[in-house]
């Protein structure tokens, strides 16, 4: 095992591959000379070459464009948003295109293509880097997303996303690309859908994934203190969704809290929620409470800002609220 | 008014070029009549008035080429190789259908003829091109893709960011812009600032040329000469196509923002007609021959209509199938 960063971590799952199979080539901004915005892809440039990492001019829908037409013809891209919120001019491309191109043409181009970035807030960046598009992503039939939290867990699905067939979404935070993690040395994947249980308890379920999963696990520790028993469960993949481990845990604690960095309103946890009181109603205690951003654009302002995203105090309150104890 | 014939053309060549229009002239007019039968419903773009383009730009590209484009594109998936049969029963919303009734008028696929749509978001297809050729530079082939592409997307931004990637790494794609001067009912002078749609090259030092659209022998010479030099040394390519849609933008459009006389004056120039002369003059076709011709297509045409009509419904379930690539 070695201790890597995030980045690192994903460096070495696109090296693997590239490696591996010479169909597979990575664009975006930045990622070849400058070795990427967040040094993600350091070094493949001088290993792999020009012709398959290659900076895109700032141009999001085109080379987002550009890599569905490369899988039509047998590619294999993997595209590089610098973050998510420039994603967004390229979702004419993910999303009227990528995921319809398969079922469109009855089965006969399916498009192996990876989207990857940073999504979310980082750290006071206003208005327009701060957002998460995990709803809007997972809205859409025709593709996976992938949302992970820790080093181990970004290499072996970045890996896992590489090789699958379909477009990929892959969400990735600019506070966690320094974030150390265990990695083991020989090669290893992780199966899209999948979710993981981060820490075994039995009073509450907490689901949260991407950088809320440590926020997540702070706020386990600090109920820990209080002698509340917290499950946190990462379902590291949000679309497909693993609901047979989510079912499995609720049936388990009977209480459940979902942490999501997106807005409340049609959020991946109301999602969560409307699965779990439909198949767990039997077994629930309390009703299912998510702990969500406030709905506002992202403000500037360091006080602001973190009173806006889900935080450690209003993970407790929440749990609290399900476990019906006092204030 | 037609052009005078050139040599190279063989008979068989410019019988070939005739029958393909005339077939895609009376393929689309057949689709007319069953969409106003009420035989299908949705949205349905005809190219009636434009088949010397398709005709033209086919015979200049091989079986190995791409074709890519927007949603007026029956007779072009046919061009490039997908049965008419499968385009109508597509239309139908047929099991048998292009792409088993999952598509309709905006979205035939071949991955057999490389044709690639069929693409309803007007400029969509540009980028997408840009990549496919990106590919074919990739694996170091001398195909070359066209992405055919209305005057209307010439203003979206994806043709933009498009033909910048396409110049900066040579991509072999040709840009067909076919402009029949209409964007649905707007004519493009009233939201464009240049007047011919092939100076968008300029920005992006691509090479660039207009050609009369009416006039298949023009389009076919001219295109070859395109393609030549791209398969020789991978560049993208602007062509401007001046062409013209007899139609309403889409079979609800009664298309009342022009005049008849400008769509008569437009009919007098008529790809069909010109070469019928020019079939005649080089005594390879008699008028008894051609009318003879035209009753066969149209035979031909009710055939395909009866297969698309007896052709079954998709299963319900089959909607499910191909969300998700295995």
């Amino acid at each position: 095992m070695a201790l890597i960063q995030f980045r690192e971590a994903l460096g070495q799952a696109m090296a693997e591959e590239m490696a591996r199979d010479d169909r597979i080539f990575l664009l975006g901004e930045e990622v070849a000379q400058y070795n990427g915005a967040y040094k993600v892809s350091k070094g493949l440039l001088d290993r792999f070459g020009a012709k398959r990492v290659i900076d895109s001019p700032i141009s999001e829908a085109g080379f987002a464009g550009l890599g569905v037409g490369a899988a039509m013809a047998g590619l294999r891209p993997i595209i590089e948003m610098m973050t998510w919120n420039f994603g967004l001019q390229g979702f004419d491309q993910i999303i009227n295109h990528a995921a319809k191109m398969l079922y469109m043409s009855n089965g006969q181009f399916n498009i192996p293509i990876v989207f990857r970035g940073p999504n979310g807030a980082a750290h006071m960046l206003g208005s327009q880097h701060s957002q998460s598009f995990d709803a809007m992503l997972t809205n859409v039939p025709g593709m996976k997303v992938i949302s992970p939290a820790t080093p181990y867990d970004a290499k072996g699905l970045l890996k896992s996303a590489i090789r699958d067939n379909n477009p990929v979404i892959f969400l990735e935070s600019e506070m966690m690309y320094a974030l150390k993690g265990e990695v083991p040395d020989e090669e290893y994947l992780i199966p899209i859908g999948v979710g993981d249980i981060k820490r075994q308890g039995n009073d509450v379920t907490l689901i949260a994934w991407n950088k809320m999963l440590h926020v997540a696990v702070d706020a386990a520790k600090e109920l820990e203190a209080q002698g509340i028993d917290a499950e946190v469960l990462d379902p590291r993949t949000l679309q497909p969704l693993d609901e047979a481990l989510i079912f499995a845990s609720v049936r388990k604690t009977h209480r459940l809290v979902i942490i999501d960095e997106g807005w409340d309103f049609a959020a991946t946890s109301a999602q969560i929620a409307d699965r779990v009181q439909r198949e767990c109603f039997d077994d629930l205690d309390a009703p299912v409470v998510r702990v969500n951003s406030l709905f506002v654009p992202m403000p500037y302002a360091e006080e602001l800002e973190a009173a806006v995203l889900p935080s450690v105090g209003r993970i407790v309150q929440a749990v609290k609220d399900v476990l019906y104890v006092g204030n | 008014m037609a052009s005078e014939p050139k040599s190279k053309y063989e008979p068989a060549f410019l019988i070939s070029a005739y029958q393909d229009m005339l077939f895609y002239r009376r393929f689309e007019e057949r689709v007319n009549q069953a969409y106003q039968k009420g035989k299908f419903a949705g949205f349905c773009h005809l190219h009636i008035g434009q088949e010397a383009v398709c005709v033209g730009v086919q015979k200049a590209l091989r079986p190995t080429d791409y074709v890519i484009s927007g949603y007026r594109s029956h007779t072009q998936a046919i061009a490039k190789g997908i049965d008419p049969k499968a385009v109508l029963a597509e239309l139908f919303g047929k099991k048998a259908g292009a792409v088993g009734g999952k598509g309709g008028s905006m979205h035939m696929f071949s991955k057999e003829h490389r044709f690639l749509g069929g693409h309803g978001i007007v400029g969509g297809q540009c980028p997408i091109a840009a990549g496919v050729a990106f590919a074919i530079k990739y694996d170091e082939k001398d195909d070359i893709i066209v992405c055919y592409l209305g005057d209307g997307a010439t203003n979206q931004g994806q043709f933009f960011e498009a033909m910048n990637m396409a110049a900066t790494w040579n991509l072999p794609v040709l840009y067909i812009i076919e402009n029949n001067q209409y964007g649905m009912g707007t004519d493009y002078h009233r939201v464009t600032s240049v007047d011919r749609l092939s100076k968008r090259a300029l920005a992006f030092d691509m090479d660039h040329s207009e050609v009369d659209g009416m006039e298949v022998l023009k389009v076919h010479e001219h295109v070859s000469g395109i393609v030549a030099k791209m398969r020789k040394k991978p560049r993208p390519y602007l062509l401007e196509v001046l062409t013209y849609r007899y139609r309403g933008h889409s079979v609800s459009d009664p298309a009342a923002y022009r005049t008849k006389e400008e769509v008569a004056k437009f009919q007098q120039r008529d790809p069909i007609l010109q070469l019928a002369e020019v079939l005649k003059k080089q005594k390879i076709a008699t008028e008894d021959e051609l009318k003879a011709w035209d009753k066969a297509v149209k035979e031909r045409t009710a055939a395909i209509e009866d297969f698309a009509d007896a052709a079954p419904k998709p299963e319900v379930s089959d909607l499910w199938l191909h969300v998700l690539a295995d």
